[in-house]
């Protein structure tokens, strides 16, 4: 099936309702239809098997993802954070292509044999020309919709393939058709080049739920926009949601229109979830576990997921406000251990998924298996009722005198300390462990002592989990979409630092 | 008529136009008020209706299936007549409402 008949739909629904945008001058779904008819018939002249995608988010961009779809070319949208060396060695991997670039970007590229780039405003004129907007368009065979560039935090980026087929499953068979009310509205502020933000485009579409960009997230401008379109829904990557309190409780706002407030994209630290509910007493949460490989969201702790495990004495329903929830209904999820053999509940392995909407595919190679179950490379585990627990990427496993030692459990524990504000566990070399365990730490007005450190996590977890080298430092590495930059990290830290005493 | 995934149709008697989600086990009949569906390219013959036992309508968005051949289609437009496989009427997929998480 193909993306674009999910456009279709809502666009001879409802072709008056406000597809795009602010209130005030939003573009309809009609006239998103028109524009992604008007863009295609424009890209179609201009060759390349490949429509590169440079610049902010904002209307451009569900215009461009659509009418990329009309000619069944894969829309590659590029991380314009990237140094320039990086952006152009991502830009030619894309040819032959058409790049659609900010006007702003341009001086950034190098011309490149294959790429034809076009100027943003170029393409946003040609969306409204009426001759390129009544051209009839061929019908062209699905196939690839999107290829992202993986972030890379452990090499060169790998281009991930989405199909029209992953996709449209996904949206399908997790979202209502126009399942939204009139005046519901989502702020959308993850990176064009993030799959949150090509599934929130399309999710959003079918759902009949008006879009709002927010260019490049700032918590004030998150806040802001948030405040002044009315945002009903909104998803948030968990270093966002911190700093977004900090904006709403420094300015005493609450965001009263606000009902669901999605987070997904890394580990949640317990204290800010917990410290959202509090500040957002009237607002739905829902965690989201997924990968790019699998067309974004597999498993889903939802509101009630929530309210339950925050209001239960049981320990071990309290611990699912840590959890991601239960996978999906469309699709199946698996642990399993290094020889692939299925684990049973509180046994942790790494977390495999089967389903129309897995691609588990790459330009390079295909990492899906015949049977059609992909490896996450997520160490994970499921508790007797099913709730899914993500400890992190298996490279990031610390394997220490054999022992392999999650990071994540241990930051956890490092994290409820008072004193800690952030912190990052990870394995060092050592000459006689094969690794030993290393913490990062960035303190709360002064950060506590290694050996009150050591001492408490000595407390909670076993003496071989208890971090050997301690680093304090004021921040810790991360991307723009909040994922921790460990490999920089741990180049850091191999360097000289206070070992602890004792 | 071979029901590709992703492939469209669209009712011989009604506005129904439909993408097939599943594919069927075995090459099935799949009809609209009680006429089998036509190519998308194709025109609908003008004054045609919905047979009376099959005008209990389609819904755009929904999902409906066919228990004995596993073939699901989801309606892409709505319109008064039904759908069945061989006379017998597809059942509606009613998904489990889930949480926003975009």
């Amino acid at each position: 099936m193909h993306t674009t008949l999910l456009l279709d739909m809502a666009a001879d629904a409802i072709p008056d309702r406000l597809a795009l945008g602010p209130r005030a001058d939003g573009l309809t779904f009609h006239e998103l239809r028109a524009r992604a008819r008007g863009g295609a018939a424009w890209l179609a002249e201009r060759g390349g098997d490949t429509v590169a995608f440079l610049g902010l988010n904002g209307p451009v961009l569900p215009v461009a993802l659509f009418a990329s779809g009309l000619l069944a070319k894969p829309f590659a949208p590029l991380n314009y954070r990237l140094p320039d060396a990086d952006l152009n060695r991502l830009l030619a991997r894309t040819a032959p292509s058409v790049a659609i670039v900010d006007d702003d970007m341009i001086p950034r590229l190098k011309a490149c044999a294959g790429v034809t780039v076009v100027a943003m405003t170029a393409f946003e004129a040609a969306c409204l020309d009426p001759a390129h907007r009544e051209t009839e368009l061929a019908y062209a065979e699905p196939d690839i919709a999107v290829l992202l560039f993986t972030s890379g935090t452990t090499g060169e980026p790998k281009a991930a393939i989405l199909r029209h087929g992953n996709l449209t499953s996904y949206v399908i068979s997790t979202v209502e058709f126009l399942g939204s009310d009139e005046d519901e509205a989502a702020l959308v502020s993850v990176p064009p080049y993030h799959i949150a933000g090509i599934s929130a485009l399309l999710t959003g579409v079918y759902g009949g739920r008006r879009i709002v960009h927010l260019e490049a997230f700032t918590p004030e401008t998150w806040v802001e926009a948030a405040a002044a379109e009315a945002i009903t829904h909104a998803m948030v990557v968990p270093t966002m949601l911190g700093t977004v309190l900090d904006i709403l409780e420094a300015r005493g706002l609450t965001l009263p229109a606000l009902k669901v407030l999605s987070y997904g994209g890394g580990r949640m630290p317990g204290p800010v979830i917990e410290r959202a509910l509090r500040v957002l007493p009237h607002v739905d949460f829902v965690n989201a576990y997924g990968l790019t490989e699998t067309s974004s969201t597999v498993a889903v702790l939802g509101p009630e997921d929530h309210r339950a495990a925050i209001a239960s004495t049981d320990a071990a329903v309290r611990r699912r406000l840590g959890s991601v929830g239960r996978p999906l209904p469309a699709l199946e999820l698996e642990i399993r251990d290094p020889d692939g053999r299925l684990l049973g509940p509180n046994q942790s392995g790494e977390i495999y998924v089967r389903g129309e909407q897995v691609s588990g595919e790459y330009t390079h190679k295909k990492v899906v298996q015949d049977d059609g179950w992909f490896a996450t490379n997520d160490g994970g585990w499921m508790d007797e009722a099913g709730y899914l627990f993500v400890e992190g990427r298996l490279d990031d496993v610390i394997v220490r005198g054999g022992e392999n030692i999650s990071p994540g459990e241990i930051e956890d524990v490092l994290r409820a300390h008072p004193g800690v504000a952030d912190v990052a566990v990870l394995g060092l070399p050592d000459d006689h462990w094969g690794e030993q365990v290393a913490a990062a730490i960035v303190g709360k007005d002064g950060a506590p002592a290694a050996e009150e450190l050591a001492a408490w996590v000595r407390a909670r977890l076993r003496s071989t989990k208890t971090p050997e080298v301690w680093a304090f430092r004021d921040a810790l590495p991360y991307n723009d979409t909040g994922k921790l930059l460990r490999r920089q990290l741990k180049a850091e830290m191999a360097g000289p630092t206070k070992p602890a005493a004792g | 008529m071979e029901l590709k995934p992703g492939s469209r149709w669209r009712s011989a008697v009604c506005s129904t136009e439909v993408v097939i989600v599943r594919p069927p086990s075995a090459p099935v009949s799949l009809e609209c008020g009680g006429q089998p569906l036509i190519a998308f390219a194709a025109e609908r013959v003008e004054g045609a209706a919905p047979a009376t036992e099959h005008a209990a309508g389609t819904a755009a968005g929904k999902r409906y299936f066919d228990a004995d051949s596993g073939l699901e289609v989801l309606a892409s437009k709505a319109g008064d007549g039904s759908l069945s496989v061989g006379g017998k009427a597809l059942a509606r997929k009613d998904a489990k409402a889930l949480p926003s998480s975009d």
